[in-house]
């Protein structure tokens, strides 16, 4: 059996004290092993900061317990706590004159003294946080100064150099470009795979998700937690249930969601090809529907791939637009269309 | 030693030089300037060739040195403290009606006490001066945990700043409430002590204040490490360990302590304590309190002194009130964070 450093039983989670309570989300189990990398996916109001904050002991849960490294997390203090969990989160830290060092360095905290000086061993800790999260070069640069990009990695150093075998981020790739997000995804995954801590992050990334994490947690509008692998969970169609009804298609075999369009006219095409899958978005923006066609018909539409121009319209039997350029395509289509 | 320590090392050292360099020039100036030798001569041996000169140093001119040096380190160190428990930049012991609170637990021992009790507080020197310090923390320590709770609610650099002002108002308007019935000596009293002033202590007096003010201010390297962690947001410090309800109770003690204890006794002074920590970061360039501290206690004497030696150039006949001072120092380092911030675009 897999080592399970965070057991979630019979959890509720929320607001208030007694009459004022204001439950989010109730009954939730889930269990995290070592070394895995686990996403919690959820849209936005299902409580998955709520989650993230009970589970870093930021706030106490109503209900039922959740057990660190087979601790129940109620009863660790502070000190305690720092030294099992360490957090990434999405407040904004303006600390006037810190260099990356230092931000870093502060991650030893829970083992240094009294006056906070690092040893040997706190600054060995620091420099492989640095190494690991790839950013050397700007060790002895300002916080102010870095990427939003690099600001993330140096608080991921932070959580490596405070070495917790758990890890907890609060949508750290939120505010990022697409290649910031894959790299603070791929460091992730690295730390999970090759320290064998175990890392916890929320997120909206769901195709990022969807190829790196070990397990995912998707938490549904229902407050229900579903827990399984990226490929279990696809095969069970967890993810049409949780975003349903929201004029979003889930498309299990590409892992994509699809915009649904209303569409009220159907345009039969004769060709293939990836010329067809764009043409066929373009019209799905304009609410027209194209379908595969043997024949021709009436009104139909051509995809010539040997010639050029590609994209021929046919309205009783003439040509009535040709166009190399799917937007000249679509729009003069649509005039005659009309 | 990286760069970076050195730097900062190097800075303590001249921050400590030109502090004692104004020492000696609060001591030899004046409107009678004494040779540096003689001061030496009276320091060390006790002795000197000039009787008055003897007289004008150690009964004028060594109190209101000490009291000046004691009085802006500790609203140096008081000002660092606040802000970074604030994490807001324009905290300062006169700035978020921290003082205003201090001089209504003043005004109340002064103006009340004598009123409704039948006698002055005033009157009753080491005792009188101790329920006023008291007072006056009180008021502190009030102001600073309403803030705390507000800021907290509310959030933001502006809107907290706003809310220590209204609260200042709100002081000086019960303040004078209290004036209004109280007998014209104690108001005049009153009124003088709110002008601010190094020099009103006795000698003997100004030893003890240099002892309450000078040795809390180095304690406060103590609190480097919760200070260190608070500066990254709450959250982030309680997930490094830091017992924070704690850590915020230290704080708020050991500035409120530093800013009420100025404060009864010179009155409340502005702009040191929200000027001094800014020329300290700039000055230092590091994000560890341990220098920070040391540097806002250099730094914050020495800006005292300074302002003290500009109150009474030789030429004027009587000293300037040492606020009209402070605030020409002061005011332009606010304006000048106000408009760093406005460029950084992170003022709300």
């Amino acid at each position: 059996m897999q080592n399970e450093v965070l057991q979630i039983k019979n959890l509720s989670i929320g607001y208030g004290k007694n009459k004022k309570e204001k439950t989010v989300c109730e009954s939730l189990y889930a269990q995290m092993n070592a070394g895995e990398l686990v996403c919690l996916l959820g849209e936005n109001g299902t409580g998955k900061s709520t989650l993230i904050r009970t589970l870093c002991g930021f706030q106490p849960a109503l209900h039922g317990n959740a057990f660190l490294n087979g601790k129940e997390l109620s009863n660790l203090s502070e000190k305690e706590l720092a030294l099992v969990v360490s957090v990434v989160l999405t407040d904004r830290v303006i600390v006037p004159n810190a260099t990356v060092k230092e931000i870093v360095g502060l991650g030893r905290s829970p083992y240094t003294g009294m006056m906070g000086k690092l040893n040997t061993e706190d600054r060995q800790f620091v420099d492989e946080a640095i190494t690991k999260c790839g950013i050397q070069h700007k060790k002895n640069d300002r916080l102010s100064n870095l990427s939003d990009g690099e600001r993330q990695k140096v608080f991921i150093a932070k959580a490596l150099a405070q070495n917790t075998p758990i890890i907890i981020l609060d949508e750290p790739t939120a505010f990022l470009d697409m290649p910031a997000r894959v790299e603070i995804i791929q460091l992730l995954r690295s730390i999970a795979s090759s320290s064998g801590k175990s890392v916890l992050m929320s997120t909206h990334d769901l195709d990022l998700a969807l190829q790196m994490a070990d397990k995912l947690w998707l938490l549904s509008k229902n407050g229900k937690l579903q827990v399984g692998s990226p490929e279990d969970l696809l095969m069970n169609n967890s993810f049409q249930t949780l975003f349903k009804n929201r004029g979003i298609e889930f498309d299990n075999r590409t892992g994509l969601f699809k915009v649904e369009y209303q569409h009220n006219i159907i345009l039969p095409v004769k060709g293939r090809g990836f010329e067809y899958v764009l043409l066929r978005r373009a019209f799905a923006r304009k609410g027209i529907k194209l379908s595969p066609a043997k024949e021709e018909t009436g009104i139909w539409i051509e995809i010539d791939r040997e010639n050029d121009p590609v994209f021929k319209f046919h309205k009783e039997g003439k040509v009535v637009t040709s166009e190399t350029t799917i937007e000249r395509f679509v729009s003069n289509t649509i005039t005659s269309l009309n | 030693m990286n760069k970076g320590l050195a730097r900062t090392s190097v800075i303590l050292i001249l921050s400590a030089a030109l502090l004692i360099i104004l020492v000696v020039l609060n001591l030899a100036l004046g409107s009678i300037n004494i040779p540096v030798n003689e001061i030496e001569s009276i320091l060390l041996l006790g002795t000197s060739t000039n009787p008055i000169f003897e007289n004008i140093v150690l009964k004028t001119r060594l109190p209101q040195t000490i009291v000046a040096l004691g009085a802006g380190m500790a609203l140096g160190v008081a000002g660092l403290l606040m802000q970074t428990l604030f994490r807001n930049p324009l905290a300062g012991p006169s700035v978020l009606g921290i003082s205003s609170g201090s001089s209504l637990g003043v005004a109340f021992v002064m103006l009340f006490t004598g009123n409704l009790l039948g006698f002055s507080f005033t009157s009753l020197g080491l005792w009188g001066d101790l329920a006023v310090v008291a007072a006056s923390m009180i008021g502190a320590a009030g102001v600073l945990v309403i803030i705390l709770i507000i800021s907290h609610r509310i959030g933001g650099t502006l809107s907290v700043l706003i809310i220590g002002v209204m609260i200042g108002y709100l002081s000086s308007s019960l303040v004078s409430l209290l004036k209004f019935y109280s007998p014209e000596e104690d108001i005049h009293n009153y009124v003088i002590w709110g002008l601010g002033s190094f020099n009103r202590l006795a000698p003997s007096r100004a030893g003890m204040f240099g002892l309450v003010t000078i040795i809390p201010s180095l304690l406060a390297v103590v609190l480097s490490k919760p200070l260190n962690l608070l500066a990254l947001g709450d959250r982030y410090a309680t997930n490094l360990g830091l017992p924070i309800k704690r850590a915020r109770f230290m704080i708020i003690a050991g500035s409120g302590f530093l800013t009420a204890v100025v404060t009864s006794f010179c009155g409340p002074i502005i702009f040191i304590g929200v000027a001094v920590p800014h020329l300290a970061k700039l000055l230092s360039r590091t994000s560890n309190h341990f220098f920070l501290i040391l540097n806002a206690c250099l730094l914050g004497a020495a800006t005292s002194l300074l302002c003290n030696l500009i109150a009474r150039l030789p030429g004027i006949e009587h000293e300037l009130p040492i606020n009209s001072v402070t605030a020409f120092i002061g005011a332009p380092v606010v304006i000048w964070v106000i408009y760093k911030r406005r460029m950084e675009n992170r003022l709300e």
